[in-house]
């Protein structure tokens, strides 16, 4: 079912400062979405909007056909598995997850039925007698994650799910966290800052910067075609240059003013109107041949590349090179390119 | 090697300091002379027995008993809820709040009694009891706040919104994940409470009148006419009632942790 979550201009305010500002935004059923972005970019209190723990300013959501604008949390069928996890410490693993079904006051062997169902879902089974403080970080956020699972959401809301775990247990849980998904096709909202989290994750990615939606896409999209700097940015595009007039100018340059331009290069092809800026990975500049001087300034080993820095009339240029080609010193001066088929057109520089 | 004699030296005498008056209370106490001495004469239980036989002891015995436990419980009901706000909430006047709380403890009890006496009791015409009563919750009322406030902040905030989406009512979630969990700062809150209004002396001095007193200014007034070891029997015998709350506390909820 599409549409089965919908933000309609949904604007949300600590007091004067508004946190998000008419945010638009569809999700399907049994899709799986990421909110990414830097703290402070709006998405995790869009999160806890769409749990009701946060009041709407103006706007609406939708919930399988229902305005669950002003419902009250306690009766949205929304299921949220916090950062901190947020488990009870004064009840075991068991009582944890049974906490939602006992105050729907289903009868005890349904509620039994359906917490062994839970823990053994998320692998749980033998610590169902533990208390919270017992478990690892890991183990505790399963016992979230099930206590969530068990109440049968509508959507199920999950903040910085990986944040607090090491390395290894991210990937673990991860994988976990797809698994859960796909055997329930339960429909997901996850926030992250991370982006290699969204990608490897999510189904489809939501990118925000201060309040405000950047872009959405799959995650090849969100990689391959940022439509903003801001993404661009974001995915690891170090490269991003201001377009004007079939020049390429310094990103920060104020373009519309009448002072000439020191710093500008002539493209040499077409891009398209709307076009503001081209970004390029660092692993897409050429260095050695080209038309464009630049100067190397700094130069670091790392492993399969050698990291490049180049001080150029459009400003620092980052370069990453085959690390078995022979190395340029630094100080020497070196034609570079910046291939135009390479190149990610950007509809904003904002 | 000398500073550390000089250390336990020091030690010993902090000790004797701090507990000395206790086993003097215990020894007078026990005495068989007529009159309150150290080093007792002789040893025997007839003070001890005596204390049980006093009425006004007996009375008083009551009404600091009641008034230990239903100020406290007073306390506790307007504590409980002033800690949380203090602790969940950015208050308006927070800071102001939690200044006239601890007030009790930094204004001297003799003012707070007189205070109390000169513009409560005296123009209004309260009961007296009324006053005490009003008066120990106050001061037990800053123990109660801090302790449970110790207690309040060492809980996250976000398991009352686990509560909430797992289906209770916010006062659903205090009462199901909140209080259990500062159940041993509630019950340390109402022991240090207890023992204050217990042994409580300034404020209860000028809150008395005919046929109310508490213990402690009972035992005063006691004293001022019958200078026997009674006193220091019944003395004795609170301090061992005192130290048996404090070490069933200690034993059960880490009573030491929250004061």
């Amino acid at each position: 079912m599409s549409d089965f979550l919908q933000l309609e201009s949904l604007t949300l305010a600590y007091g004067k400062s508004i946190a998000v500002e008419s945010l638009n935004l569809s999700v399907n059923q049994g899709e799986l979405v990421a909110f990414l972005g830097p703290s402070g970019c709006g998405k995790s209190t869009t999160l806890r909007a769409i749990a009701g723990l946060m009041k709407t300013r103006s706007g609406h959501i939708r919930l399988d056909a229902e305005d669950i604008t002003r419902k009250p949390p306690n009766k949205r069928d929304v299921g949220m598995v916090f950062q901190s996890y947020a488990l009870f410490p004064h009840l075991s693993v068991t009582e944890n997850v049974a906490f939602g079904l006992r105050l729907k006051r289903l009868d005890k062997q349904d509620i039994d039925k359906r917490v062994t169902e839970g823990l053994s879902i998320v692998g749980l089974g033998e610590f169902a007698r533990r208390m919270p403080a017992e478990l690892s970080g890991g183990q505790q956020q399963r016992v979230a994650l099930a206590r969530a699972l068990v109440m049968d959401p509508k959507v199920l809301l999950l903040d910085e799910p990986l944040s607090n775990l090491d390395a290894r247990l991210r990937l673990e849980m991860r994988s976990e966290l797809q698994r859960v998904q796909q055997q329930t096709g339960l429909t997901m909202i996850f926030v992250t800052h991370d982006q290699v989290e969204a990608l490897s994750l999510a189904d489809r990615i939501v990118v925000m910067n201060k309040g405000s939606i950047e872009q959405i896409g799959s995650p090849e999209e969100i990689y391959n075609c940022p439509a903003t700097r801001f993404v661009a940015d974001f995915v690891g595009f170090e490269n991003i240059f201001a377009v004007h007039d079939r020049q390429l100018l310094p990103a920060d340059d104020n373009v519309g003013g009448d002072k000439p331009h020191s710093a500008r290069l002539p493209l040499t092809c077409g891009t398209a109107p709307d076009t503001r800026g081209l970004a390029w990975r660092p692993a897409s500049v050429v260095l050695g041949s080209g038309n464009y001087p630049g100067t190397i300034v700094g130069n670091a080993f790392a492993g399969t590349v050698r990291e490049y820095l180049l001080q150029t009339a459009l400003g620092p240029v980052r370069a990453d090179v085959n690390a078995e080609l022979p190395a340029y010193p630094t100080g020497s001066d070196v034609m570079f390119d910046l291939p135009f088929d390479k190149a990610v057109p950007l509809s904003s520089m904002s | 090697m000398n500073s550390r004699w000089l250390q336990y030296l020091v030690l010993t005498l902090v000790m004797l300091f701090l507990i000395g008056p206790f086993f003097i209370i215990v020894a007078a106490g026990l005495s068989a002379g007529e009159s309150l001495a150290f080093p007792p004469q002789g040893l025997s239980f007839r003070w001890v027995i005596k204390v049980f036989q006093i009425d006004s002891f007996r009375e008083s015995f009551a009404l600091s008993m009641a008034l230990a436990v239903f100020g406290t419980l007073a306390a506790l009901i307007l504590g409980v809820p002033i800690a949380y706000a203090l602790a969940r909430y950015k208050l308006p006047f927070g800071e102001t709040l939690r200044t006239i709380v601890s007030a009790p403890i930094i204004v001297p009890g003799i003012i707070v009694g007189l205070a109390l006496l000169r513009y409560l009791v005296v123009p209004l015409d309260v009961e007296v009891v009324t006053a005490l009563f009003a008066a120990h919750t106050a001061l037990i009322l800053p123990y109660a706040v801090r302790v449970v406030s110790a207690s309040l902040n060492n809980l996250r905030s976000d398991i009352e919104e686990a509560a909430v989406l797992l289906g209770a009512s916010r006062p659903g979630a205090f009462f199901r994940v909140v209080l259990p969990n500062i159940r041993s700062g509630i019950l340390a809150a109402f022991i240090l409470g207890f023992v204050t209004s217990f042994n409580q002396v300034p404020v209860s001095l000028f809150l008395s009148g005919p046929g109310v007193r508490t213990l402690p200014i009972d035992m005063i007034s006691y004293l001022e006419t019958t200078y026997d070891p009674s006193v220091a029997a019944l003395a004795a015998l609170l301090a061992f009632l005192s130290i048996a709350i404090v070490f069933v506390a200690e034993r059960f909820l880490g009573f030491s942790r929250y004061v």
